[in-house]
């Protein structure tokens, strides 16, 4: 084999892991704060994207300048859905949640269809097409800069959780939520703030996709099942973790696709999350 | 009937239940004491398969049964009822006992059958189609006990079955637990409820952190006062004393 | 137990296409049968068996593809490939059962893993030659009801009422015997049934061979109906998703919610689709249902109709 092939695969994997990241570090704090599976973050992203294609294409806003817009604005969605809808329905079983989020997801995905046709869109900005040398590969500076953010969005993300007040609530809430009620947390604010939080995660992500990727009412599918992986492989709940179960995931997706071919390289991710959820369903990083 | 030898349950360092070794004759009622966090669901847990025993070895009815599955245990005739009761809660309590009964009987008849006699048995015959998450919390006990019984147990374990009822719940119970061992069935009961062990228990383990310290009838226990000083406490101490006295 | 209801339920049903023989109307009817068969296929496990899963199209797919490469590759009657769709199924559901509670996956996680399974098979059967990858397998015309293919379309519609009869049977039969109290007790509480002597491992094994078996008979009717299978549709996230909805909107755990949200669901598709062109209407409604029916009648449509044989499991 090729070094320069391999060499390209490997940093093509770690981009890819780089835009899963973006995707499962939001999925990773609702799991580790509400215990729950958010079977709607795909559709949650596509809404994003098309939010991110609407502001290009009707308001002439740029995706990286849209991302503060698009990170409140999905906040302040997710917010109100677990306040409305999740909190409220699920009677507080997580199977209901499961299955709640399922059926939001199924009406998300075919609302998108309804108006906007099962056709896939992509844009372009001035800097779609610039490639950057990385070593071996050339690669699309929008990739590049999503890989990067991905980076800081997981720091952010850390920092926050770690220093700011609402960030030790939300730990709080994590480890022990009857106690937290017990000290004065307002435990279903938490959970919807930190509903909000996971999803708003997502507004940064469209923004981030966009300019090198494709948006279409089933583009969530693409990346529910991987972000799950993710999630499991590097500890429901965990920023680190997520991070690099995506840098794993990527890589395996790119280095499967090399050496088994485009349709069979699939299988891979399918099973690292079948072998996963089997032997160690908290982890591969957690003790 | 039930010889334990050695018995001990690891958690991470901390012996739960520390080489804990007694017996249990047929035909009688046998009770298991000792203060809050002792070790005496573990080492229940640890009899029923529930959790595996890290040393030592369980014999019932003369077989070696040491670290078999719950359902297995059960089926050779050794049966728990919970702390904290577990009903079917969504199926009446008609169905709950069946789901015991017909460990014995595939028939929907039989089982059903077999459920009413047990529910006469324990005074809930007029409770048989009422849903078991109504029931107040004496019918849930008593419903546990139904339940074990239900699997026609050789030996029954029941786990704190008066903890939560008032009194007069209690003198009620007290017969039928009488009742059941006068029908056959062995009893090893942890309870808190010192009225209940007096007037029920033959003999009487103490359990304390994790190991057995005493053993013996009741009245010779309560008139121990190194045993409840020790380790019961001075509250229990003179609820012990009360009792005895009363 | 009151038989009034199945044998006026069956006599309808046998009397429905004599009286309405339009194509529409006896198509109309297949698909009623046939979401009801494979709603009630993952009701078996989903509701009776407690086992929430989100990937029941790897049962489907897998008899569809099992009946299908019989017929093409080894020259079987559809009808041998029927039986041993039923026994694939099963061996699926036996396998994917045995080592997820064999490593002790429950609720959420049981619905993602099966998730990852129906994935995992569509990506081999996408890939692999002898399936035909991603471009699916046709099965030759050949109208001859000893080759599952009827002239008309009322053989069909008698063959999958058969399945669907047989399903509902089972229904019946697990509310009335020893392994369907088995199963209410483990979904329930599982401590307090492995308390009482029941092995649950194995129980959960069976209702889930039993269940992946009656799915894999409606993907092999799928096979013969349509005539034409591909990995997108027959192990795909949409297949597994249906059965859940007809499920669940209709009332898992019971006998008759299957039919009922098979009904329901079946009349919302055709209406939508006569009133508009637009893609994606019924899903909407289906999926606003799905919320709905949890937030507010968490036993499913049944509640409505009064047919409440069961309590279901869900607190």
């Amino acid at each position: 084999m090729d070094a320069t092939i391999l060499g390209a695969a490997v940093i093509n994997g770690l981009l890819l892991g780089g835009s899963y990241a973006l995707v499962a570090v939001g999925l990773t704090l609702i799991y580790g704060v509400l215990h729950i599976i958010n079977f709607a973050h795909g559709s949650m992203l596509m809404l994003a994207m098309y939010g991110a294609y609407f502001l290009l294409m009707k308001a002439k806003i740029d995706p990286y300048a849209a991302i503060p817009l698009m990170v409140a604005a999905m906040f302040a969605a997710g917010y109100v859905l677990y306040r409305g809808l999740i909190g409220r329905f699920s009677h507080g079983k997580d199977e209901n949640i499961l299955l709640i989020t399922l059926g939001l997801s199924i009406v998300l995905e075919n609302v998108a269809l309804f108006f906007f046709k099962g056709d896939s869109q992509t844009v372009t900005v001035s800097y779609s097409d610039r490639m950057v040398a990385l070593g071996p590969a050339l690669v699309p500076l929008p990739k590049l800069v999503s890989f990067v953010a991905s980076l800081v969005l997981c720091a952010a993300l850390a920092w926050f959780i770690a220093r700011t007040d609402t960030g030790r609530a939300i730990r709080a809430v994590a480890k022990e939520r009857h106690g937290a009620r017990l000290v004065g947390i307002d435990v279903e604010k938490i959970f919807a703030v930190s509903y909000g939080i996971g999803i708003a995660c997502l507004g940064a992500a469209a923004c981030l996709l966009i300019p090198s990727f494709y948006v279409s009412p089933s583009v969530g599918h693409l990346f529910v099942i991987v972000a799950f992986t993710i999630v499991v492989l590097g500890g429901m709940g965990s920023f680190i973790g997520a991070l690099v179960g995506s840098l794993i995931i990527g890589l395996t997706e790119s280095l499967s696709g090399l050496f088994l071919g485009e349709a069979l390289g699939q299988i891979g991710i399918s099973l690292i999350f079948i072998l996963i959820l089997l032997f160690r369903p908290t982890g591969i990083f957690s003790k | 009937m039930l010889e334990v030898r050695g018995l001990s349950k690891i958690f991470g360092g901390l012996r739960a239940v520390d080489s804990a070794s007694l017996d249990v004759a047929e035909g009688t009622i046998a009770g298991l004491i000792g203060p809050n966090g002792a070790g005496k669901t573990t080492l229940f847990a640890a009899l029923t398969g529930f959790l595996a025993p890290d040393e030592g070895s369980v014999r019932f009815r003369g077989e070696d049964i040491t670290g078999r599955p719950p359902h297995l245990i059960c089926r050779h005739g050794m049966v728990r009822t919970f702390q904290v009761t577990q009903p079917f809660a969504h199926l009446s309590v008609r169905e709950n006992i069946m789901v015991g009964a017909y460990l014995h009987t595939p028939e929907r008849a039989l089982a059903s059958a077999r459920a009413e006699a047990i529910a006469r048995q324990v005074g809930m015959a007029d409770l048989l189609e009422r849903t078991a998450a109504g029931l107040t919390v004496a019918g849930r006990k008593r419903l546990e006990l139904a339940r074990a019984l239900a699997t026609q147990p050789k030996l029954l374990l029941l786990d704190e079955v008066m903890a939560g009822l008032n009194p007069p719940e209690i003198d009620e119970l007290i017969p039928v637990i009488q009742g059941i061992r006068s029908s056959g069935v062995t009893v090893f009961l942890i309870e808190h409820v010192m009225q209940a062990v007096m007037s029920l228990a033959e003999n009487v383990y103490v359990l304390s952190y994790g190991k057995i310290i005493a053993q013996g009838a009741p009245r010779q226990l309560a008139a121990d006062p190194v045993v409840i000083e020790a380790y019961l406490g001075h509250g229990a101490a003179q609820r012990i004393a009360a009792t005895a006295h009363a | 137990m009151n038989w009034k209801i199945p044998a006026a339920l069956l006599v309808v049903a046998l009397a429905y296409p004599l009286v309405f023989r339009g194509n529409f109307a006896i198509n109309f009817g297949v698909l009623v049968l046939f979401f009801a068969l494979i709603g009630q296929a993952w009701n078996i496990a989903g509701g009776f068996g407690g086992q929430l899963s989100f990937g029941h199209a790897v049962f489907f797919g897998t008899g569809a593809y099992c009946s299908t490469i019989l017929q093409l590759k080894l020259g079987w009657s559809p009808w041998s490939g029927l039986a041993a769709s039923a026994g694939a199924g099963a061996l699926v559901g036996a396998l994917i059962a045995a080592l997820s509670f064999r490593f002790g996956l429950r609720g959420s996680y049981f619905a993602l893993i099966t998730l990852a399974f129906a994935e995992a098979f569509r990506i081999l059967t996408n890939a692999l030659e002898f399936t035909g990858g991603g471009v699916g397998l046709l099965l030759p015309l050949k109208r001859s009801a000893l080759n599952f293919q009827f002239a008309e379309r009322i053989g069909f519609y008698y063959t999958i009422l058969a399945l669907t009869a047989i399903s509902i049977g089972i229904a019946i039969w697990l509310q009335r015997s020893r392994f369907g109290a088995r199963l209410a007790a483990i979904r329930e509480n599982e401590d307090a049934a492995r308390a009482l002597g029941i092995d649950t491992f194995r129980e959960k094994v069976k209702v889930m061979a039993l269940s992946g078996a009656l799915c894999a008979l409606g993907g092999t009717f799928y096979a013969q109906y349509y005539l034409y299978i591909d990995p997108a549709v027959v192990f795909g996230v949409d297949k597994s998703v249906e059965m859940l909805l007809v499920s669940m909107i209709g009332g898992t755990g019971t006998v008759y919610g299957p039919l009922i949200g098979s009904l329901l669901l079946t009349l919302v598709g055709e209406y939508t689709r006569a009133i508009t062109d637009a893609q994606g209407l019924s899903l909407i409604i289906y999926g606003s249902l799905l919320i709905l029916i949890i937030g507010f009648l968490p036993n499913g449509l049944v509640d409505l109709f009064k047919l409440r044989w069961r309590r279901k499991a869900r607190a």
